[in-house]
C-alpha cells in the first residue's frame, strides 16, 4: 500500500530491493527504498540478507543448464528410458 | 528395508542441474560437461540394480559422474602429459621434471578459493533442492543464468508481477537457508 509522496510500505522496499538485486529498480525506486532504509530496521535486515545472497550466488560461480541444453537431455535420456523399460 | 528409492524419470528435472554444476567447475568445458552429465545418467539407468538405496539418489549418481570425470581426466592427461615432455624436455640442457615444474605454487590462492566456491555452490543447490519448482526454476533462470525479465515471463506464461513475487519467496527462502547453512 502507497504511503504518500516518497513513502513507501515495508513490502514495496522488498520489492525495489528485489528489482534492484538485478539492476531493475529505477533511480526513483532507488531514492524511495534508500529514505525507508534509513528509519526501517525491517527493511535494512532485508536488504542486507538480500544482498548477502546475490553476493554469494555471484561469487560461487554457480551454473546451470539452459532450458533448451535440459530439453536435449531429457530426450536423449528418455529415450534410453524407454530401451530398458 | 533401504532409505531411499529411485525414481530415474525424475532425473533430469531434480538433478541436471546440479550434477552439471558439479561437472563445469571441474571441466571447465560446457559441452564436455553436458556430455559427462548425459553419459552419468545413461550408465546410472544401466547399473540401476546396484542402487541398494543407503544412499540418497543424489549421492549416488555423483559417485557414478565423479568416475566420469576422473575417466575423462586421465583421457587427457595421458594425451596432453606425453605432448608436454616432447615439446619442453627435447634438450640435455633442461634439469628437473616436468611434472615437478607444475607442482601448484604454494602462495597460490587459485585452487584454495576454487575450493570454497565449490563448497558455496553445493550450499546454494542444496537450498534451492528446498523451494518448490516453479520458485527454484524462476530463480536459476533470472539469478543465474541472469535472464531478462520479459525472456522469463514469455517462457513460462507468467506475468511481470507474477515473476517477482515468486522471486521475492524465493530469495527469502533462500536467505534463511543459507544463513542457517552456510553461516552457521
Amino acid at each position: 500500500m502507497k504511503k504518500g509522496f516518497l513513502f513507501i510500505s515495508c513490502e514495496e522496499a522488498k520489492h525495489i530491493c528485489d528489482k534492484s538485486q538485478y539492476n531493475e529498480a529505477t533511480l526513483w525506486e532507488k531514492i524511495e527504498l534508500n529514505i525507508r532504509y534509513t528509519w526501517c530496521k525491517f527493511t535494512r535486515a532485508y536488504v542486507k540478507k538480500n544482498k548477502q545472497l546475490t553476493s554469494m550466488v555471484k561469487k560461487s560461480k554457480v551454473d546451470c543448464l539452459q532450458n533448451n541444453e535440459r530439453e536435449v537431455l531429457k530426450k536423449v535420456f528418455e529415450k534410453e528410458l524407454t530401451k530398458q523399460g | 528395508m533401504p532409505k531411499h528409492t529411485i525414481e530415474p524419470e525424475k532425473w533430469i528435472d531434480r538433478y541436471s542441474d546440479y550434477l552439471f554444476n558439479y561437472t563445469i567447475s571441474r571441466v571447465n568445458d560446457r559441452e564436455m560437461a553436458k556430455d559427462l552429465v548425459q553419459d552419468t545418467f545413461v550408465a546410472s539407468l544401466k547399473s540401476m540394480k546396484n542402487f541398494k538405496g543407503e544412499a540418497s539418489e543424489r549421492t549416488w549418481l555423483i559417485s557414478i559422474l565423479k568416475r566420469k570425470i576422473i575417466d575423462y581426466y586421465r583421457k587427457i592427461n595421458s594425451k596432453k602429459g606425453k605432448a608436454e615432455v616432447r615439446m619442453d624436455y627435447n634438450s640435455d640442457e633442461e634439469e628437473g621434471s616436468w611434472l615437478e615444474e607444475r607442482v601448484a605454487d604454494p602462495f597460490d590462492k587459485t585452487a584454495e578459493d576454487s575450493l570454497v566456491n565449490d563448497e558455496l555452490g553445493e550450499a546454494i543447490y542444496a537450498c534451492l533442492d528446498k523451494l518448490p519448482n516453479k520458485q527454484a526454476q524462476v530463480f536459476k533462470m533470472k539469478t543465474i543464468q541472469g535472464l531478462e525479465t520479459e525472456t522469463i515471463c514469455n517462457e513460462l506464461d507468467i506475468t511481470a508481477s507474477n515473476l517477482w513475487v515468486i522471486i521475492h519467496r524465493a530469495r527469502t527462502t533462500m536467505a534463511e537457508c543459507m544463513e542457517k547453512n552456510w553461516f552457521n
